[in-house]
This record gives structure tokens, sequence and C-alpha cells, in this order.
């Protein structure tokens, strides 16, 4: 396999994300309506938006997991660091790897702590270049990039289903550091979460800023303005307005975001 | 028992207080028909219960006085010599219908766990919805095929098709047999292995997806890990059916007495062996005593095998 993913045919702009009129059905349930948008690199942009106007749909377009559904259809064209990821050369593998997603409950495999973090590294290189020492590397920078590492580092090998929420989310991140991804997407990531896991992830994602293109669904206003450059407000499936998050939650151009982010609905 | 206190006999019309949302008022027939319903209930839990012992007592009864009262137990286990109705030496040596059974399970096991397995991923995991219904529908059928028309099935299709290729002048041998456990022992291991499967949370599937596994790493590195004690115990419960299975081996094994040097030498296995001889052993004879002991001797194995499988399921449902 050659990683000729996106990161080789990258030119620096600033964008990361582009959809063109991108159009999804469930079976004959249109969830996506010509959503065209621009999704800028190295930032975090939050998604927003009452429930069920097609937010988690939107976000797993990007690395088209929707497609493990038979029944799912999708036109348009979505380019991320200028490669279409539908063009027929485009290989899930590596599209996948190079687009890490986090979920919104906190997923770690059934295996231990060390193999959830090596879990990319063994499914995308040979074996021959997995040494024991550059596997242990691979885990302590991980879970030192996710604050982890002095918790975890005498239980390694403990089942990672054990660990608490909050770590569980944290090591979902961390897992995906060691193939280096350049893109995040997270979908309601702390919902599952108390405060203080909330506050802990948050931080996180601040330390991860401008190393990956970080993209957060969220039902929490506040986490959208604490949390995000710029904000993308969706209803019944199309792009409301697309804005700096400051911009978006301030002075809204939408009636409709307007009525939104003061919480008349949602 | 826990039944709502009995209503009490009110001042209202007791059609009004069936529905009344005051409290649990209900009719007294409603009442009393359920805590009878929750008896008989009851009662068929027990019954199976009192079954499984009785049966085992019964078993026990018919042996137990030949296994404390002359059989020689190290005769039992360790001689090859099972001559029962020999007028000058009769010899109870069940080394070689032990040795049949497990030679016979064993080969089974070596066919039917890859086969059984890797039926159960590929129908919970590979398959497209209207191929897995055909197909369990068909594996269904695979387990509701009599036993009687697969020793038919060994010694008309088996038989002459095991002579042919591999050039054995018998064909009612170990493989045979195997074979034919094999294909019965394959239906269970596939309905168990795939409700191990279709039990692991679907969440699992899609964070190794969204990793970039494919289908197949999902598999293994996920999957099988995940479900190993359902798929454990799906090997056990197979090997159970497989133990226990009479009717088949007998007809297909060859039934000669015999410690097999390959898979091409006919065997005779324990329960081949009740089979065939219990109906010709005089009741209460010494004879007729050994071959509860063998039943004995089976009803262990097979409970021990049905035991272990349980406490991994058991497992499962811990972790
Ligand atoms: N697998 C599916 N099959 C059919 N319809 C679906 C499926 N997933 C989502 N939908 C429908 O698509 C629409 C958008 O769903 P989606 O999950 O994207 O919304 P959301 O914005 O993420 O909502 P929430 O905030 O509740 O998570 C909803 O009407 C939902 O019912
Ligand atoms: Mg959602």
């Amino acid at each position: 396999m050659t990683v000729a993913t996106a990161s080789a045919a990258t030119d620096q702009e600033g964008t990361g994300i582009e959809t063109r009129e991108l159009c999804l059905w469930y079976g004959d349930f249109q969830a996506l309506r010509s959503v065209t948008l621009s999704i800028r690199r190295g930032l975090i942009t939050s998604l927003i938006g009452p429930s069920g106007c097609g937010k988690t749909t939107l976000l797993r377009c990007f690395n088209r997991v929707n497609e493990r559904y038979g029944y799912v259809r999708t036109t348009g064209e979505i380019r991320i660091h200028g490669k279409n990821i539908y063009d027929p050369d485009v290989s899930l593998v590596e599209l996948r790897k190079s687009i890490g997603m986090v979920f919104q409950r906190p997923n770690p495999l059934p295996l231990s702590i060390y193999e959830n973090v090596v879990f990319g590294l063994r499914i995308h290189r040979p074996r021959s270049e997995l040494g024991k020492t550059k596997l242990d590397e691979a885990v302590e920078r991980a879970l030192g990039e996710v604050g982890l590492w002095h918790a975890l580092k005498d239980r390694l090998k403990s089942p990672a289903t054990e660990l608490q929420l909050e770590q569980q989310q944290k090591l979902c991140i961390a897992r995906l550091i060691p193939t280096e991804p350049e893109v995040i997407l997270m979908d309601e990531p702390c919902s599952a979460l108390d405060v203080e896991g909330t506050r802990a992830i948050e931080e996180l994602m601040w330390s991860l800023r401008g190393r990956y293109t970080i993209v957060i669904v969220t039902h929490n206003m506040a986490q959208a303005r604490r949390a995000s450059d710029e904000s993308i407000f969706m209803l019944l499936g199309e792009i409301v307005e697309h804005r700096r998050t400051e911009d978006l939650f301030l002075n809204p151009r939408d009636q409709r975001t307007a009525e939104y982010v003061e919480g008349r609905y949602g | 028992m826990n039944l709502p206190p009995a209503p009490v006999a009110g001042t209202r019309p007791l059609s009004v207080s069936t529905g009344s949302p005051r409290g649990p008022r209900r009719s007294r027939a409603a009442v009393l028909g359920e805590s009878v319903l929750e008896w008989v209930i009851r009662l068929c839990g027990i019954s199976a219960i009192l079954f499984v012992f009785g049966i085992f007592f019964f078993v026990l009864r018919e042996g137990v006085g030949f296994l404390f009262g002359g059989l020689k137990l190290g005769e039992f286990f360790f001689s090859t010599e099972w001559y029962p109705t020999s007028l000058s030496n009769v010899r109870y040596g069940v080394l070689a219908l032990i040795v049949g059974t497990f030679s016979v399970t064993g080969l089974a096991m070596l066919i039917a766990v890859p086969f059984g397995l890797g039926a159960a991923i590929f129908v919970s995991e590979f398959c497209s919805d209207r191929w897995r219904e055909g197909l369990k529908i068909l594996i269904e059928l695979l387990a509701a095929i009599p036993s009687v028309v697969w020793g038919f099935i060994g010694i008309s299709v088996m038989n002459p098709l095991i002579q042919e290729v591999f050039h054995v002048p018998v064909g009612l041998n170990v493989l045979n047999g195997a074979l034919l456990l094999a294909l019965m022992s394959v239906p269970i291991m596939v309905s168990i292995g795939e409700d191990a499967l279709k039990a692991v949370p679907d969440s699992f599937r899609e964070a190794s997806l969204a990793m970039g596994a494919t289908r197949w790493q999902t598999v293994r590195r996920v999957l099988l890990p995940a479900a190993k004690n359902g798929l454990l115990a799906a090997i056990l419960l197979g090997v159970g059916r497989a133990v226990g299975e009479t009717m088949a081996v007998l007809m297909a094994t060859g039934h000669a007495v015999n410690i097999p040097k390959s898979p091409f030498d006919p065997v005779r296995t324990l329960t081949a062996t009740i089979a065939a001889e219990l109906g010709e052993a005089s009741v209460g004879s010494p004879h007729y005593q050994v071959l509860f002991i063998i039943g004995i001797l089976l009803f262990t194995i097979t409970f021990a095998v049905n035991l272990v499988a349980d406490l991994v399921v058991k497992g499962t449902a811990k972790g």
C-alpha cells in the first residue's frame, strides 16, 4: 500500500474539508440537502443545530462510515485537503486512517489499554515494522499527548473498558494519534461525561488545535462558544449559517440562527 | 411469593376497580388465575430438575450394584479387552471404546470447528441480510436431519466415497463417523457462534472500521477476542453433541472394538456399544450392569462438557 493520501497531495491553503452540493438519503428520507461548506484547516469547527438536523450524518460522511448501511445513498462532492473522497481511486482504509473519529459514547475496543493505542499501527503497518520499542514509544507519546500517561503507565495491560468514562474518551482520542491523522471528527464527545470530564476534553482539543483539523458536533451551545473557532448551524439537513464562532453567536445573520442560539428551540 | 395483596371486597363494583387508578385492585378470579399459572410454570421448571436427577438416579441404580461389587475398575478403564459375552473368560475393558469415542469426536471437531466458526463469522459479519436468512434456514434444516438418516448417508454415500478417494478397502471407519459428527455438530456451533458474535456491541465494529480496519481485521482483532467465550461455548456444545451421538456412529464406524492407528481403522464408541448390546443383555446380569456403568461414564463426560460450556458463557456475562 502506498501512503498516497491527502497529505501528499496537499497544498497549504487553508481549506481542510470542502463539500459541494452534498445530499444524502437514508432510503427515501433525505437527511442532507445540498450541503456546501468549507471547513478551515487546523482549526476547530463546531456543528450545532437541533436534534435530528443531520449533524451526525454529515460528520459520518467525512470518513464514509455511513456506507456501512446498504440503504444510504450520497450525491455531491467532498474534498478533504483537495482530494475528492468519493473518487474511485480512494481507498477507504487510507481515508479512514487519515481521518480519525471520536464517538458519542466512548467506545474503547475490548482489548488492553496498550492494544487500543497501537491498534491503528497494527492494522496499517506491516508486522516487520512493529518492534516492541517502536510500539512502546507510540503508546507513551499518544497517552502523553492526551494526558493519560502518568495515570495509566503502570496498568497498560488492563482492559480499556474498565477505565472511567473520561479516561475512556481520552483513550479514544489517543488511539488516533499513532497513525497521524489530519482530521479528527468528534460526535458529541462530552455528552457522556460530567463537568470535569468535559473540561478535560475541551482542554485536550485546544492542545491538539493547529495540528489537526477538528470538527466537533455538540448540543451544548456554551461548549461551541468556548471551544471552537468557527461554527456551523444546521437545520433540517441544510446549512443555515457558517461563520466565526463569536460572530455566529453575537450577531447571527439569519433569523433562525438567532432564535436557536437564544435557545428558542432545540 | 410476592403476589399483590388480595383485593378488598369492595364497596365499588369489581369491573370498575379493575381499571381503577387508585391501586392495584383486581378481580379475585384474575388473582387466582395468575397464582395457578405461576405454580404451573414453577412445576415445569422443577420437573426439568426432577427429570435430570431421575434419569441419573435410574442409570446409577441399574449399574451401581456391579460398580461396587465385582467390577474391576482397573480392567474397566485400562484394558482393551471387551468380551462381555465370553463363556469362559468374561472381560469388561472399555479403553478401546473410550479411545473410539474420543478419536471420532476429536477428528470430528478438527473438521467441524473451522467450518462451524467460519460459517458463524460469515453469517454474522459478511452476509447480506437476504443471504443470511436463507443460510440460517438451511443450517437449521441440517440440524433437523435425524441421526439414522445420517447413518444411512454414512453407509451409502461416505463409505464408497472414502474407499474411492483414499483407496482403502473399507469406508466404515473413524473418518466416516467423524465426517458425519462434524456435519451434525456444525449447526449448533453456527447458531451459538452467531449469537455470540451478534452480542458484540456494534460500537466496537464502528470503532474499528472508523480506524481504517478492514472487515476481516475487525473480525480477527476485535470481534474474536470480544466473543471468545461465546465461541468457546459454541465449540463445547458441539463437542457435547458429538460425544453423545449414537446411531450415526454406530452405523458408520465399522463396529469393531479396536484402538485405531489411523483414521481409516474401524472403531466402536461407548454410545454405540450400549445401543447395540443393551437389547441382548439379560436384565440385571453383569453385562447389563456394565452397560449402565458405561452410561454413567458418558453422562459424566457430557455433563462435564456442558458444565464447562455453561461456566464459560457465564464468564461472558461477567466480562
Ligand atoms: N441509520 C439511519 N437510518 C435512517 N435514518 C437515520 C439514520 N440515522 C439518522 N437518521 C435520520 O436522519 C436524520 C438526521 O439524523 P442525525 O443523527 O444526523 O441527526 P443529529 O443532528 O446528529 O441529531 P442528534 O443531535 O439527535 O444526534 C434524523 O431524522 C434521523 O432520524
Ligand atoms: Mg447526532
